[in-house]
């Protein structure tokens, strides 16, 4: 079997939902019955294979290939199989993921692991704001799983996030984990204006202190703190500069906030 | 059977169903972490009367713990997984938690779950976090020395408490000296501890008593000193009697550590005045587990 190729035939103009393209949506189906998918593209409903070219029949492993940057919902919700995005992703990449992976090799729009649960995200260049953050409306962002961005992030990372990873071996921008309820975003980069604010929970792992901190963020002191040795040991192999942390390196100053909201949240400034 | 010069008696050690559980404990170096381990294992010698039967199973080298530090392996059985659950609680609280730079993970993978930083966390007063990495969740305590890490669930499995031996010997100090040597062997191998001080014990036990509020009491028939009066199992050259009690995760390990312990004992043999090797059972009616001396050592 080979992977099942989605290939556009030229660029969409308007934003195109291909959330249902994923390899939990398709499993079983015949190429036939995928190729006569709708797809709403601005007015006009289109069906798949009007808007893809399509080859190979593994439904576990999709890969899109074209200028991408108009699909959004890339691979959401799917349970598990494989993603493969050959270019740069619109918005929403993986909404709502439960398992398995989605890869990027480009960069990808706002609100990529928007409500993603688990499974893995690996964007290799820069992703939008609000990744891993809440839609509006929503009380929640990402609730799990882990998001590996190879580039920069834009604001509001983290957004609401509840729980899982966020790892950015670039820069973030303004309001790094911005209201977020737990979970762990880790940036080797620099951090944009007043990271955490209105942090409930959560760790931010940072390589220096932000230039512009909130004053919510009270300094703690340089500590060990145990868990780290496990978090860097848990990464160790994945492509950027996290897998590469030395384990045992866990001392780290901690700064609590948002007291502004509960100030059960923490910036840890690594040494 | 005579190895050695040691007869081996005709009779089986009867051993129990216990639910039992591996933990690790990890500190700054090794000397804490064992205070924190020697802490967890104490008093927990018989379930008669500690609730559970203890022990340290081996040292943990960097490389094996789960946070890079040097660590010890305990095992710890009880009679249910209620009384497990308490003991956990209470033990990990009061010795693990308290201990200078520790922390404590789950040793078994598998099993059924038993609180552990799930309860403990809440000495936190509400500044306690929790982590969920690699799919475990660990709660991270704040304490005076920094942060108390703890697993938030271990597993517990059914296991085998009370695989024995009683090593009989002419005089105190050989039956002593044998033991210590099966101990040394023993304590080589995995998923087992002796749970009695040093791993030897030498108030072996009957069931009942003349003393209605006691259940249990001396076995006169291997004490020495009743030889002439009571109905006495000791011919008139043994000094001294000694057991050592076997805890273990599974059947098949119990019964190694029984036969490589006595194996170490005919070693030693008639030479060093070891005359007999025989076992504690209580007719084969209430363990589940009967270890045949002859079998394990043919």
């Amino acid at each position: 079997m080979s992977a099942l190729l989605f290939t556009l035939r030229s660029a969409p103009a308007q934003r195109v939902d291909v959330g249902m393209l994923n390899p939990s949506a398709l499993a079983g189906q015949p190429l036939a019955d995928i190729a006569a998918i709708s797809l709403h593209v601005g007015k006009r409903v289109l069906r798949v294979d009007e808007l893809f070219e399509l080859s190979g029949d593994d439904t576990a492993d999709l890969v899109f290939r074209g200028d991408c940057s108009k699909l959004e919902r890339i691979g959401a919700g799917m349970k598990a199989g494989r993603v493969t995005v050959e270019g740069d992703a619109g918005a929403y990449v993986g909404q709502g993921l439960l398992g398995g992976t989605i890869s990027v090799t480009g960069n990808a729009g706002a609100f990529c692991a928007t409500g993603m649960k688990g499974g893995r995200i690996e964007i290799a260049g820069d992703v939008g704001e609000s990744a891993g953050g809440a839609i509006p409306g929503e009380m929640k962002g990402m609730a799990g799983g882990l998001l590996l961005v190879g580039g920069n992030a834009g604001d509001r990372l983290g957004d609401r996030m509840r729980r899982g990873q966020i790892l950015v071996s670039g820069n973030a921008g303004d309001y790094c984990g911005t209201r977020m309820i737990a979970g762990t975003i880790a940036v080797a980069g620099s951090l944009g204006a007043y990271p955490g604010y209105g942090m409930k929970r959560g760790t931010l792992i940072v390589d220096a202190v932000p230039a512009r901190m909130l004053p919510g963020f009270v300094d703690c002191g340089a500590h060990r703190l145990g868990f780290l040795s496990l978090l860097y040991a848990s990464w160790k192999g994945l492509p950027g500069v996290f897998g590469r942390l030395d384990a045992s390196a866990c001392t780290v100053r901690r700064y609590m906030g948002d007291m502004g909201v509960t100030g059960r949240g923490e910036l840890l400034v690594r040494g | 059977m005579i190895i050695n010069g040691v007869t081996i008696d005709d009779t089986f050690a009867e051993a129990f169903g216990m639910r039992g559980i591996r933990l690790l404990i990890t500190a700054c170096n090794e000397t804490w972490a064992m205070h924190s381990a020697v802490a967890l294992t104490g008093f927990a010698t018989s379930v008669i009367a500690c609730g559970a039967e203890a022990g340290i199973e081996r040292m943990l080298s960097p490389d094996e713990t789960p946070d890079g530090r040097p660590g010890v392996s305990v095992l710890l059985f009880a009679v249910s997984s209620k009384e497990l659950i308490k003991q956990i609680e209470r033990r990990v609280g009061q010795c693990v938690l308290t201990s200078p730079t520790s922390a404590i993970f789950a040793g078994l993978d598998e099993g059924d779950p038993v609180p552990m930083g799930k309860t403990l966390r809440y000495f936190g007063d509400g500044f306690q976090t929790s982590k969920q990495i690699a799919g475990k969740r660990y709660w991270r305590i704040p304490v005076m020395d920094g942060e108390f890490l703890v697993q938030d669930t271990a597993r517990m499995v059914k296991a085998v408490g009370g695989g024995n031996f009683l090593v009989l010997a002419d005089t105190q100090m050989q039956a002593l000296e044998a033991c210590e040597a099966a101990i040394v062997d023993m304590r080589k191998l995995r998923e087992i501890v002796m749970p009695f001080p040093g791993g030897v014990v030498r108030s072996g036990s009957k069931v009942g008593s003349k003393y209605k509020a006691l259940s249990a009491s001396t076995n006169d028939a291997f004490c020495p000193t009743l030889r002439g009066a009571t109905k006495s199992e000791l011919d008139e050259r043994i000094g001294a009697v000694l057991e050592i009690v076997i805890d273990g995760l599974t059947d098949a390990s119990v019964r190694l550590a029984m036969e490589t312990g006595m194996r170490a004992v005919c070693r030693i043999g008639a030479a060093g005045g070891i005359r007999r090797i025989s076992a504690g059972n209580y007719g084969g009616k209430l363990g589940q587990f009967h270890y045949h001396l002859r079998e394990i050592l043919s």
